[in-house]
């Protein structure tokens, strides 16, 4: 300690806080937490990108590849299917989703927790389910084939419907947040001036709901973009970015391309989202502390209306999932339609059988375990943390990347950089362990968003007021930030295993014939032909998400009832 | 004042950036003192006391706490308890578990710890709240259990930001004395920072007015009200009018066409323009004979009606803005004060004070 009598040295050096151990943990805990990203994201893109420099042999070439990439027609052309594709799909789902969601949000219509569960219930499905269910809709021997009008559904007509019925419920659940909050004094004002019900809605609500349609324009163009599976299945001949990815890497074993490629895609998603972020940051606390919540009232017409609207958009997203399960049921498609369980024997259709279903719940389970206490304890470090900026907006950077990662292109990198010679972590490779730092890090961004909101929330003084109570961070992290984050936690976790669960581009080049997983079986069924089991296994996945949701609701009820009893006034 | 100062900080610099949001603060808080920060928002006041429990350490400075130099230590290792505005309570944890909350990590006996506990419960008046949650207490209930809970560990020293602002004004002044009457009780050294001139002149024992970064003036709240040290402390504490004036000599300045006594020595020369500050209460109208000293016929351009005071206009009939009065109600109906009527009244020259420089148009 400085002796207290120092005449004149005050104020000229500058003060430079000791650290108690409380900042001493943070500090290590951001470095492991930078540590953590940076071997699972940073360092294996940096091999991605390397390889795509480099030729068969690892030697360095400079653009070579990406030369004969643009240079060569058939590879090119995917860039602009992809974007097709992307564009007429964001067209369509935006739309259907933001009148889907007013008519839950501010309408008086009927159902509307009917309708808002079997609109989100594709969330569940792995985005193969569609295209199968498609394909026996409009397919070859599909019975509504007629309806095509000689259009085969292989192709970009049968990958935009499949990518709708996909990208619906994503958008569909961020526009329900854009449109949940209204100040009915706006209302009231453009009511007392006179202002006409379409100018309302143009001048107060959409401006509402602005960034909301915005990011949902965005996440749908990423998906898109960046999925896998719809376009195996049901895309026929024509080819884009995420279905070329896999040609060259597992068709023609040609990694060095098949790195060119992952980075072409990796361009659109990362503008997307640098779009989206720089959009979101625009945005202004539209709600006042003083605002009154708008209250729907009932108008007839408006009401009717729009529950035929929502009955005509929920009744197509049944018949998708009716048709999957009816499918998955059928002995014989089109020629023998008694009903069996025959379709479930997986192992009668995959070496591996039930086996790959019990991986992936492994998986799931593991995903969901692990990476909530990862992406809890790295949100409350980045929020908690004093002082310490480098490390914070280092770690907090990292912890927003996987979000513009596609799921593919991570996959590939993970193959480079496990197998790079000398890597210590190379044994991970082929194991259970990988698939699961695979997920984790793929859904990261969302999951670390959700912490960070739940921790924003709480009082930014009780780390003050338990420094001045002499109470350790990590004491009162425990006694009240966690359990006052329960609910966010258990939202993560439940995120973290659907997507584990039903996910197939982020693992598709990770799994190995130990760890097959249920949604690459479903691929790999598909394409032997085995299409009705495809679809069944597509089912087990659905239910089993489901039955976690469902036990997830209850539990969230439960744990309000029970642990969550101060919220109560 | 003889006694050593409890803390003193000494020539506190806090820079953000290029804004420095202090500059050069120095001040000794005196043992078992109240002593509230004054200012408005922005001035300093919650990052000097940020500074002083070591949750936004300063850039430079020095601070002593109880004779230990505690400049670089972290909030951990001070020694302090602290009320928010926001009260901060756990929303999960009952209220014995709250105020309880720092003496359960002392590993103390249970029955230590309940008896802890009641005594500071009662002590804030709140002897039957133990096993509410903070969300079944209202706002001015949860603020005295963040005082308990501060007090929990007997700190030697109580910091209280903002305590009362999130509270409706009946709550507000009912608390305000129950914390002056908590405090007198316990004796604990206590800074308190409010940007509510009324708060500080009811409540401290010194108030410490701080704008944009420095200290303007630290005195008793008499001496604050009474002796402003500057234009802006005159401004921001109670309501004063400033008049532009030109110094005369020693001894008067010439306001307008009007020459009055001042009952200070002036600093600057003869000829240097002043700033001249004087209460509304301080304007007399009572009893004041033609010639007396500083006496002036105005004519009444409006009143306004405050209940137990009337706040007049008083035209001076050049161009220069009417002068604000207050009278009582008993001398509004004894001299029956109407719009448009010619008073005589005057400006003691003990109640005028003189700022140099003229006065800054808000």
């Amino acid at each position: 300690m400085t002796p207290v009598s120092l005449p004149g040295a005050a104020g000229i050096l500058p003060t430079r806080r000791r650290l108690d151990r409380d900042d001493l943990l943070m500090r290590a805990g951001i470095c492991l937490l930078i540590g953590w990203l940076l071997l699972t994201l940073i360092l294996p893109l940096w091999w991605l990108l390397s390889k795509s420099f480099q030729n068969q042999n690892g030697e360095f070439i400079g653009l070579a590849n990406y030369l004969r990439y643009f240079s060569t027609p058939a590879l090119f052309a995917s860039v602009w299917n992809s974007l097709f594709i992307a564009t007429l799909t964001t067209a369509i789902v935006l739309p259907l989703a933001f009148v889907y969601a007013y008519a839950l949000q501010r309408s008086c219509m009927r159902f509307k927790g009917l309708f808002q569960a079997l609109a989100l219930i594709p969330i569940l499905a792995p985005s193969l389910l569609p295209a199968i269910s498609l394909i026996y809709l409009f397919g070859n021997q599909g019975f509504l084939k007629a309806w095509m009008f000689g259009v085969s559904v292989y192709g970009p007509f049968g990958i935009v419907m499949s990518q709708v019925f996909y990208c619906f419920p994503h958008a569909l659940m961020i526009l329900l947040a854009a449109l949940s909050m209204a100040d009915s004094r706006l209302y009231e004002a453009a009511d007392a001036l006179g202002a006409s019900k379409t100018r309302v809605f143009l001048t107060v609500t959409l401006p509402g709901a602005k960034y909301g349609l915005i990011s949902a324009g965005f996440v749908i163009f990423t998906l898109v973009i960046t999925d896998f599976g719809i376009a195996k299945v049901i895309g026929g001949r024509f080819n884009v970015l995420a279905t070329d990815i896999f040609k060259q890497v597992i068709g023609q074993q040609n990694f060095e391309m098949g790195a060119v490629v992952g980075f072409v895609l990796l361009i659109p998603a990362v503008v997307a989202f640098a779009a989206d972020r720089i959009f979101q940051q625009r945005q202004v606390a539209l709600l006042s502390a003083r605002a009154v919540p708008l209250v729907p009232k009932p108008a007839a017409r408006r009401d009717w209306a729009l529950f035929a609207f929502c009955s005509v958009v929920g009744g197509m997203i049944a018949v998708v999932l009716a048709m999957a399960a009816w499918a998955s049921l059928v002995t014989r498609w089109p020629y023998n339609l008694t009903l069996t369980l025959n379709n479930y024997a997986f192992g009668e259709f995959d070496s591996d059988g039930w086996a790959a279903y019990w991986h992936s719940v492994q998986l799931a389970v593991w995903t969901a375990v692990i990476g909530t206490v990862i992406v809890f304890a790295g949100a409350y470090l980045l929020e908690k943390t004093r002082a310490f900026a480098a490390g914070r907006v280092v770690a907090q950077f990292m912890a927003m990347l996987p979000m513009a990662v596609p799921g593919l292109v991570l996959g590939l990198a993970y193959i480079f950089f496990f197998n790079a010679k000398g890597n210590p972590f190379g044994f991970l490779y082929g194991t259970m362990g990988i698939l699961v730092i695979n997920s984790l890090t793929h859904f990261y961004t969302v999951s670390h968003l959700t912490a960070t909101t739940a921790l924003k929330q709480l009082d930014h003084e009780f780390e003050a007021v338990s420094a001045s109570l002499k109470v350790s961070l990590l004491r009162t992290m425990t006694r009240v930030t966690l359990p006052v984050c329960l609910p966010a936690v258990l939202d993560i976790s439940i995120y973290l295993f659907v997507n584990a669960m039903t996910t197939v581009s982020a693992v598709i080049f990770l799994y190995s014939t130990d760890t097959k997983l249920a949604a690459i079986a479903i691929v790999n069924m598909d394409e032997a032909g085995f299409t009705a089991p495809a679809a069944a296994m597509a089912m087990t996945i659905v239910a089993t998400s489901a039955s976690v949701k469902i036990a997830h609701v209850l539990l969230t009820r439960r744990l309000e009832r029970t642990t969550q009893g101060w919220r109560r006034r | 004042m003889a006694l050593a100062p409890y803390l003193s900080v000494e020539r506190l610099r806090k820079q953000f950036g290029h804004f420095a949001a202090l500059k050069d603060v120095s001040l000794d808080v005196f043992p078992g003192e109240f002593v509230c920060f004054l200012g408005p928002s922005g001035c300093g006041k919650t990052t000097l006391l940020r500074a002083i429990a070591g949750l936004d350490i300063q850039t430079s400075g020095r601070i002593i706490q109880g004779g230990r130099d505690i400049s670089n230590l972290p909030a951990s290792q001070r020694d302090f308890g602290i009320v928010f505005q926001s009260y901060a309570l756990f929303p999960n944890l009952s209220v014995t578990a709250n105020v309880g909350y720092g003496l359960a990590s002392r590993r103390l006996p249970k029955v230590e710890i309940e008896t802890r506990v009641a005594e500071l419960l009662s002590l804030v008046g709140l002897p039957d709240s133990g096993p509410k949650y903070p969300a079944q207490l209202s706002g001015g209930q949860q603020q005295r259990v963040a005082l308990a809970r501060a007090l929990a560990l007997s700190p030697g020293l109580l910091l209280l930001d903002e305590p009362l602002s999130a509270l409706d004004a009946r709550v507000r002044s009912y608390l305000r004395t129950e914390i002056r009457r908590l405090h007198q009780r316990l004796g604990v050294t206590t800074i308190m920072v409010t940007h509510d001139q009324e708060e500080a002149l009811t409540m401290a024992d010194r108030i410490v007015v701080m704008n944009e970064g420095v200290i303007e003036q630290i005195g008793t709240p008499l001496e604050v009200y009474r002796q402003p040290a500057s234009a802006f402390v005159a401004d921001f504490v109670g309501t004063t009018n400033f008049l532009p004036a030109v110094v005369l000599d020693t001894g008067s300045v010439r306001f307008g066409k009007l020459d009055l006594a001042c009952g200070l020595n002036l600093s600057p020369g003869p000829g240097h323009p002043v700033t001249l500050a004087i209460r509304p209460e301080d304007v007399v109208v009572r009893n004041v004979l033609p010639g007396a000293a500083n006496s002036v016929e105005v004519q009444v351009s409006d009143i306004e009606f405050l209940g137990s005071f009337c706040r007049v206009g008083l035209a001076l009939g050049d161009d220069t803005p009417p002068l604000v009065a207050d009278f009582s109600i008993n001398v509004v109906r004894d001299l029956e004060i109407r719009q448009g009527q010619t008073l005589l009244i005057s400006l003691p020259p003990d109640r005028i004070r003189v700022f140099p420089g003229a006065p800054q148009l808000p």
